[in-house]
């Protein structure tokens, strides 16, 4: 079961108290959208073997959004940040480097 | 014959004498006794009888990895199945049963399977299949269904209580043994908070039997010195009868506490389910003997080397008084010499090694037994009891040297460590040839959340089998932790265990080597699942190349055996069939829990009422105490109907309709979600999550309004009110209030940030009581305090002010076509206001109404549902509420969606009223049109589908609504719907309002 920080409210959480919301950093493409842009908001999301930034809930508790970045084959977790950014803090991304030279950054 | 000894038995208490049941008889065993050790103290032998092909099976094992002696337990209330007989603690009155034996486990009429083995081969369930579908579904499934399976499910609900506990710790160590301990010394003495689990009621685990001394004196000594450290340590938790179950992502891991299994009379909990979350796991959880492959090792007398002495020396219990050890290392030879210090016979030990020159063979030599090198098993000879076995060369294909007669078998084919929990999480394994055994690969362990590892192996699990390895490696490894785990381990413990060192092993697969097929088919790897070396070699044939394959395609290693006895020596076959190297085969996955734990455990406390609250409306009791008939909506109950005690369900709802329709309805609208949404920019957000313009509603106004979700689709409707410039209260469905708040907050959160808008929901802080009909009016006015006339309170308006004394707002809208107010006063007055409803309304015909009389209401009125009307996949314009959907504003969320063409196509199924040809008919619900073609595909073509569907009562027929390929185009037309019973159901398309479609009567 996963363990995250709730940035929020600084808490170690169970994933049981905790509500995924997939892919974090999309841009939303409204009204006026071309079908493409559309399409890609709507549909298509990253399933990577390795680093990924996701969205949280901590719904059984402070009921506020956050992000994480996380392994999705070891399940390690760089950290986690403010779902109030559009990307992902520049400290973190310098950590995930490290940890993983081969990891080619963070892509919108 | 297997008895009781007169002296002896480390674990027993005969001070302290147990009745107990077994198949009706009254037997007496120990306090200390397993339910095992007491029937084999009685002779009971013969146990039950197997899975598949109903063979008589007695004990083999000691511990949780016994696959045979499963049994019954209990009776009535607390029954249950599948339990075994090893892990069962003797307790008084304890009631046991054999498992798939009729009418005894003596006289099985199922033994016939045992002769018709034959057709039983591997894969046999999926060869059936293959068969055509008659036999299936004639021959072999009602056979099977009457012959397989594992005991039999309990009748009655378990009247036992179970709960959670829950820890987080520094180390949670798993195995109570001497690495166990000695790594919970370490971390304990080094001041961290440490959890130590222990499956058994004993601690010290195998040393104490296998004669281990440390620092020069009996294990048990040590044992009892650091077990008294421990308990004193305040950081420091031991827990005896709890066994480690399973390990998952992020160092959490489940324990299982047997409470009262041992003392049923006890109060409390029966079982906990300990959820832990720990820095670092040890899992010291040792090994397990492996059986040797033989034809006839599943003859009740044949059993595991290391339970013969387990029994022996912990329960004073002899398995046989003539035995004779098969063995192909050296740790087999200890209970040649247990069985010899008993006073019992040895007749031989039978070893396939070449030579047997260690320190414990030249022991049991020097006591005159035999000892034959290089020799097999050929066959273990007997039925229901092992009578004797013949020997034959190792080297050779089985021909008979020698019969020995004998009347136990112990059996030892070296150990396997124990790495379930190693491996739950995803820890890897490397074979070590020179053991003989898959061990716990150290470089590749189950990762924690900061990418270190989290699990390590200690002792006998670790591949350590010697007690002096063992030791250290508990205090090696008890260190390593304590210091990943953020502590100072401190001064190095000296602590030296010794026990007579061993020659090593030699891996036997099957014996003798060459045994020929007659042999492969009574020479049982998985003895739970009637597995044989002949089934697994069938799979080999068969082109079953991967080891998780093969699993599934022979059963081998399934259900609760998850590999413990079985999994090397099927491996080690299918490795040979395949003329590979076992490492190369690789193992099955190794899956929680460990050893089967209850269903009631992991349930603990959420049954009955507490498995889902439930939500309850301020007048909640009242309707249950006035004939409510509840219905579940969402996690509320709202009454369907109140029920008179002079009719029926449906009579109850008719006359609900037709007086709501004449005089006046009340109706507990509690359970609508109320969310307020609040601040400066709260109209623009609005004006996003609706598909309507909310920015431009006047203060004191209400609108109705939809949300669609970024696809498009309707999510859910409700009346909004605007109660002043920068707040808005948004009514929701019942089951949608905490959806649709979430919703609005992660777009707010996640999105709109920078938005000024706050939300709450109130739902449960306020009472909705709709008063509904001609006469609603009256009523209030009766109540008095607020001037509800047309013109000041108009439709679609609001209100704030008193009713009748109480603190009230009135909205003017209707979900039934009639004159209806919506009065919503606080919670804590909402009862007060209903009563003074009741009683004031009496004079008008006042009566309750449920949900149902709701439901026809709004139908015969033609407005949708979300959830009948809706399912995820329909658009508002579908459901002619284009006037809904803003053509003014920019953006709103589905927008975009709804442009797409599939959107636009004018092909779509849009909502019409049905009106059934023949008024004595109400169509289906989830009846679909046909129009007499057939598609490709042989089905009949649909060109739409009933969405709700009743009897109206004011009308006097049958109305429905649903969604109808070009329908609003098709008005006046006839459509067909077929039932399940094969008749047509013919209806007129008709507008959806059926009943004052003016809106005459709600604009009053």
């Amino acid at each position: 079961m996963l363990h995250l920080t709730c940035p929020n409210c600084g808490q170690m959480v169970d994933e049981t108290d905790l509500h995924a919301g997939g892919q974090a950093h999309i841009t939303r493409h409204g009204a006026g959208a071309s079908d493409a842009d559309f399409e890609d908001y709507l549909f298509m999301r990253k399933n990577p073997k390795g680093v990924h930034f996701e969205r949280w809930r901590h719904v059984y508790g402070c009921g506020k959004w956050f992000h994480a970045a996380r392994c999705t084959t070891t399940l390690q977790v760089f950290g986690t940040y403010s779902a109030q950014t559009l990307t992902p803090p520049k400290p973190l991304i310098t950590k995930i480097k490290k940890l993983r030279p081969e990891w080619e950054g963070f892509e919108k | 014959m297997s008895t009781r000894l007169p002296q002896g038995g480390r674990l027993i208490d005969r001070k302290s004498a147990l009745e107990f049941n077994w198949n009706g008889t009254r037997l007496m065993g120990y306090a200390g006794d397993t339910l095992a050790s007491a029937l084999l103290a009685n002779n009971q032998t013969l146990i039950g009888r197997s899975f598949k092909y109903h063979r008589p099976r007695g004990i083999l094992a000691s511990g949780p990895e016994e696959p045979n002696a499963l049994v019954g337990l209990g009776q009535g209330a607390s029954f249950e199945p599948n339990q075994r007989t090893t892990t069962t603690e003797l307790f008084t009155d304890l009631s046991a049963t054999s498992q798939n034996a009729w009418p005894s486990v003596h006289f099985d009429i199922m033994g016939f399977n045992r002769i018709l083995s034959r057709v039983f081969p591997a894969g046999f369930y999926y060869k059936t299949f293959l068969f055509p579908r008659f036999a299936w579904k004639h021959l072999f499934e009602p056979v099977i269904r009457r012959a397989a399976g594992l005991g039999a499910a309990p009748k009655t609900p378990d009247a036992d209580r179970y709960e959670y506990f829950y820890a987080t710790v520094d180390m949670l160590i798993i195995g109570g043994g001497i690495a166990g301990l000695a790594a919970a010394l370490r971390a304990g003495r080094a001041g961290a908070r440490v959890l130590l689990l222990e499956q058994t009621a004993h601690w010290g685990g195998r040393a104490p039997v296998d004669g281990a001394e440390i620092n020069g004196a009996a294990a048990q000594d040590w044992i009892n010195t650091t077990l008294a450290e421990l308990d004193g340590m305040p950081n420091v938790t031991l827990k005896n009868r709890t066994m480690g179950a399973g390990v998952y992502d992020h160092g959490w891991a489940t324990g299982y506490e047997r409470l009262t299994d041992h003392a049923p009379k006890a109060a409390g909990p029966r079982h906990r389910l300990w959820r832990i979350r720990a820095k670092r796991i040890i899992s010291a959880t040792g090994a397990v003997e492996r059986p040797l492959s033989f034809a006839g090792n599943d003859i009740p007398g044949v059993m595991l080397a290391s339970a013969v002495r387990d029994y022996l020396i912990n329960y004073a219990t002899s398995c046989g008084d003539r035995l004779v050890l098969a063995t192909n290392n050296d740790d087999g030879y200890r209970t040649a010499l247990a069985q010899h210090a008993a006073g019992l016979t040895v007749a031989a030990v039978i070893d396939a090694r070449a030579s047997a020159a260690g320190d414990l063979p030249q022991q049991v030599r020097a006591l005159g037994i035999p000892v034959h090198t290089g020799r097999a098993i050929a066959a273990a000879k007997g039925n229901k009891y092992l009578k004797a076995v013949t020997i034959c060369a190792q080297a050779g294909e089985g021909a008979v040297l020698e019969t020995i007669p004998c009347d136990v078998l112990a059996m030892s084919g070296g150990w396997s460590p124990i790495v379930h929990l190693w491996s739950h999480c995803g820890g890897k394994l490397h074979w070590d040839a020179t053991q003989a055994m898959f061990r716990p690969d150290p470089m590749r362990p189950p990762l924690g959340a900061d990418g270190t590892g989290f699990v390590h192996v200690a002792g006998s699990a670790n591949g350590h089998l010697d007690a002096a390895s063992v030791l250290k490696d508990g205090f090696d490894i008890g260190t390593l932790a304590t210091k990943e785990a953020g502590f100072k381990a401190g001064p190095a413990l000296k602590d030296m265990a010794t026990s007579t060192p061993e020659h090593p092993i030699e891996p036997i697969w099957q014996m003798p080597q060459g045994m020929g097929p007659k042999k492969q088919m009574k020479t049982f790897l998985d003895y739970q699942n009637d597995v044989k070396v002949s089934d697994v070699r069938l799979a080999a044939r068969e082109g079953y190349e991967s080891v998780e394959h093969t699993k599934r395609y022979t059963t081998l290693g399934m259900a609760t055996d998850q590999g413990k006895l079985s999994n090397i020596n099927g491996l080690a076959i299918l490795a040979d069939s395949l003329n590979a190297e076992i490492p190369d085969v690789g193992t099955t996955t190794f899956r929680p829990p460990y050893h089967p734990i209850s269903m009631g455990s992991i349930a603990g406390d959420a049954r009955g009422e507490l498995f889902k609250p439930v939500r309850q409306s301020p007048i909640h009791n009242w309707i249950a105490d006035n004939g409510g008939f509840f219905e579940p909506v969402a996690d509320w109950r709202r009454p369907y109907c109140y029920q008179r005690t002079d009719e029926s369900v449906s009579e109850a709802v008719t006359r609900e309709i037709l007086n709501t329709r004449k005089n006046i309805g009340l109706l507990d609208a509690s359970t609508l979600g109320k969310i307020i949404v609040k601040g400066p920019d709260a109209g623009r957000f609005m004006d996003m999550m609706y598909t309507n313009m909310m920015s431009t509603l006047k203060v004191g106004k209400c609108r109705y309004g939809l949300m669609c979700t970024e696809n498009g689709f309707l999510s859910d409707d409700g009346v909004v009110a605007r109660l002043d410039s920068d707040t808005f209260l948004c009514h929701t469905t019942s089951g949608g209030s905490d959806r649709i708040h979430a919703w609005m907050e992660e777009w707010l959160q996640t999105e709109w940030w920078d938005w000024q808008v706050y939300t709450a929901n109130v739902t449960e802080q306020y009472a909705q009581i709709a008063v509904v009909g001609p006469k609603a009016r009256h009523l209030l006015e009766k109540l008095g305090g607020m001037d509800v006339s047309g013109e000041n309170l108009p439709f679609m308006g609001f209100l704030d002010g008193e009713i009748g004394g109480i603190k009230a707002r009135a909205f003017r809208i209707s979900f039934s076509g009639e004159l209806s107010y919506e009065i919503a006063v606080p919670a804590s007055d909402g009862q007060a206001f209903w009563d003074m409803c009741i009683e004031a309304g009496a004079e008008f015909g006042l009566q309750p109404y449920g949900t149902e009389c709701l439901h026809v209401m709004r139908a015969e009125k033609g407005f949708i549902m979300i959830g009948d009307e809706t399912d995820g996949t329909v658009i508002p314009q579908d459901l002619g509420l284009s006037w809904a959907i803003s053509k003014k504003k920019e953006d709103f969320l589905g927008k975009r969606a709804q442009l797409r063409p599939h959107m636009q196509d004018p092909d779509r199924w849009r909502l019409v009223g049905l009106r059934p040809v023949n008024d004595g008919e109400i169509i289906p619900d989830g009846a679909y049109a046909v129009d007499g073609t057939i598609r490709e595909n042989g089905v009949k073509n649909m060109i739409g589908r009933v969405t709700s569907t009743y009897y109206s009562p004011t009308l006097g027929h049958g109305i429905a609504m649903g969604l109808v390929q070009n329908g609003p185009e098709r008005m006046g037309e006839q459509i067909d719907f077929p039932t399940l019973d094969g008749k047509m159901i013919r209806a007129t398309i008709c507008d959806p309002v059926f009943y004052d479609p003016e809106g005459a009567l709600q604009n009053v």
